[in-house]
C-alpha cells in the first residue's frame, strides 16, 4: 500500500481508483457478513424445493395450486401464518381434520411423512412459506423440533 | 414460362397437402388375417386387430356401464385408486388438462378404472370425481371386481396392476394413459406423469379425431 501511495501522489486519478477498490473491498466484506443468515436461508430454500418436488408436488402442484378439492392450495398466507406451529405435525403425522383455506373447507386425508427429519421438515416449510406468493422468512429445525413435541 | 411456374406451384401444393394427411397413429396389439369368400368365390383378406372386449361395471352414479357408452367415441383410459398418493394425483392433474381441452366434445370420453376393489365403491368414486371437479358423464369412473378389472388391465389395456401390501398405499400400477379409437383399438399409450407425454397425447387425439372411420 505504502509504495503505491507514493507513486500515485502526483496523479489524482490513480488515487481515486485505489480508494474505490479499497471501499469496494470493505463493502464486499460487510456484505458477506450480513448475508450469513441469507446463505442459510438460501440453503433451506433450495433443499426445501427438492423435498417439495419429490414429496409434495404430486398433490399440491408445482405452483402450490392444489388439486381440485382433493388437495388444498398452499397459497393462503393467512392460513399458513396462523397455523405455522401445526404445519410440522401435518407433515410428519399426516392430517385428517377439516381445514378452511381461502374460505373453502377441505377435508381429505393427507399422508404422513414419517421418514422426514426435523431439518427436512424445516426446509420444506421454509420453501412453502416463501414461495407461491408467501413471504414469511426463516423457520429453523429447532422450532420444528419444538412444534413436533406439541402434536396432538 | 409463367404456365410452367403455375404448374410447379400447384404440384408442390398437392405434395404438401399429401404430406400433412399422411400422419396416422399406429394400431397396437396382435393382429390376425381373416380370409373370407364373397358370393362369387373370390377370396378377401381382412386384418383383424385386437380390440378392448366388452365389460360391465358400475360407475360413480352406481349405474351399470358397458362398452356401449363408448360407441363412436375415442377415449382415454387409465387405472388408479382414490387413496393413492403416489402417481395418481399427478396423472389425474394431467388428465384433467386433457379433459379441459375436450370438454363437451361428443366424440371424446374419459374412463378411469379403480383397482381398489375393497374401498373404492361407487359412492367413494363419486366423492372423488366431485372433488377433482370432473363429476360429469364425459368422464366415467368405474368400479368392478378384482378379477375382471385386473384382467382387463393386463390382458387388454396392457397396463400392469397389482395388489401389494408392501407398497405405500397397498397397490402398485403403471401410470399409462391409454388412447382407444372408435373401433376399440389401442392407438397409443402415454406416461400420465410426464407433461410432455401428455402434450403428445393431446396432439395424437387431434390426429385420431381427424381420421376417417
Amino acid at each position: 500500500m505504502k509504495s503505491q501511495k507514493s507513486k500515485v501522489k502526483s496523479i489524482s486519478v490513480k488515487k481515486i481508483v485505489v480508494y474505490t477498490f479499497f471501499l469496494a473491498a470493505v463493502a464486499i466484506v460487510i456484505n458477506a457478513c450480513q448475508s450469513a443468515s441469507e446463505i442459510e436461508m438460501a440453503k433451506y430454500l433450495s433443499n426445501g424445493k427438492d423435498i417439495y418436488v419429490a414429496r409434495c408436488q404430486n398433490c399440491h402442484g408445482a405452483n402450490g395450486e392444489g388439486l381440485g378439492e382433493l388437495a388444498p392450495p398452499l397459497t393462503d398466507t393467512v392460513f399458513l401464518k396462523a397455523n405455522k406451529q401445526k404445519i410440522a405435525c401435518y407433515i410428519k403425522n399426516g392430517a385428517n381434520e377439516p381445514m378452511e383455506i381461502h374460505g373453502k373447507t377441505y377435508q381429505e386425508k393427507m399422508p404422513a411423512f414419517k421418514d422426514l427429519h426435523d431439518i427436512d421438515i424445516a426446509q420444506v416449510m421454509v420453501y412453502v412459506t416463501n414461495s407461491f406468493g408467501n413471504q414469511q422468512g426463516m423457520y429453523t429445525y429447532e422450532q420444528v423440533a419444538k412444534d413436533l413435541q406439541n402434536c396432538k | 414460362m409463367k404456365r410452367l411456374i403455375q404448374y410447379a406451384a400447384f404440384g408442390l401444393l398437392l405434395f404438401g397437402a399429401a404430406c400433412t394427411q399422411e400422419k396416422k397413429l399406429p394400431i397396437y396389439g396382435d393382429k390376425e388375417a381373416k380370409i373370407s369368400k364373397d358370393a362369387n368365390g373370390n377370396e378377401k383378406i381382412d386384418t383383424v386387430y385386437k380390440t378392448i372386449p366388452n365389460f360391465k361395471f358400475l360407475n360413480q352414479d352406481s349405474i351399470e356401464v358397458t362398452q356401449d357408452a363408448f360407441n363412436n367415441k375415442i377415449y382415454v383410459a387409465d387405472f388408479f385408486f382414490t387413496s393413492c398418493t403416489t402417481i395418481c394425483p399427478i396423472m389425474h392433474r394431467n388428465m384433467r388438462t386433457i379433459y379441459d381441452k375436450y370438454k363437451g366434445n361428443p366424440e371424446v370420453m374419459f374412463l378411469s378404472h379403480t383397482i381398489d376393489f375393497k374401498y373404492d365403491k361407487p359412492s367413494v368414486l363419486k366423492k372423488y370425481a366431485k372433488k377433482l371437479g370432473v363429476d360429469v358423464p364425459q368422464w366415467q369412473f368405474l368400479y368392478g371386481d378384482k378379477k375382471e378389472v385386473y384382467g382387463l388391465a393386463e390382458k387388454d389395456y396392457l397396463v400392469a396392476v397389482q395388489e401389494d401390501s408392501a407398497a405405500t398405499d397397498g397397490y402398485v400400477h403403471q401410470g399409462w394413459l391409454v388412447l382407444v379409437d372408435k373401433h376399440k383399438r389401442i392407438r397409443g399409450a402415454y406416461d400420465g406423469t410426464k407433461p410432455e407425454e401428455v402434450e403428445k397425447l393431446k396432439s395424437d387425439m387431434d390426429i385420431l379425431l381427424a381420421e376417417k372411420n
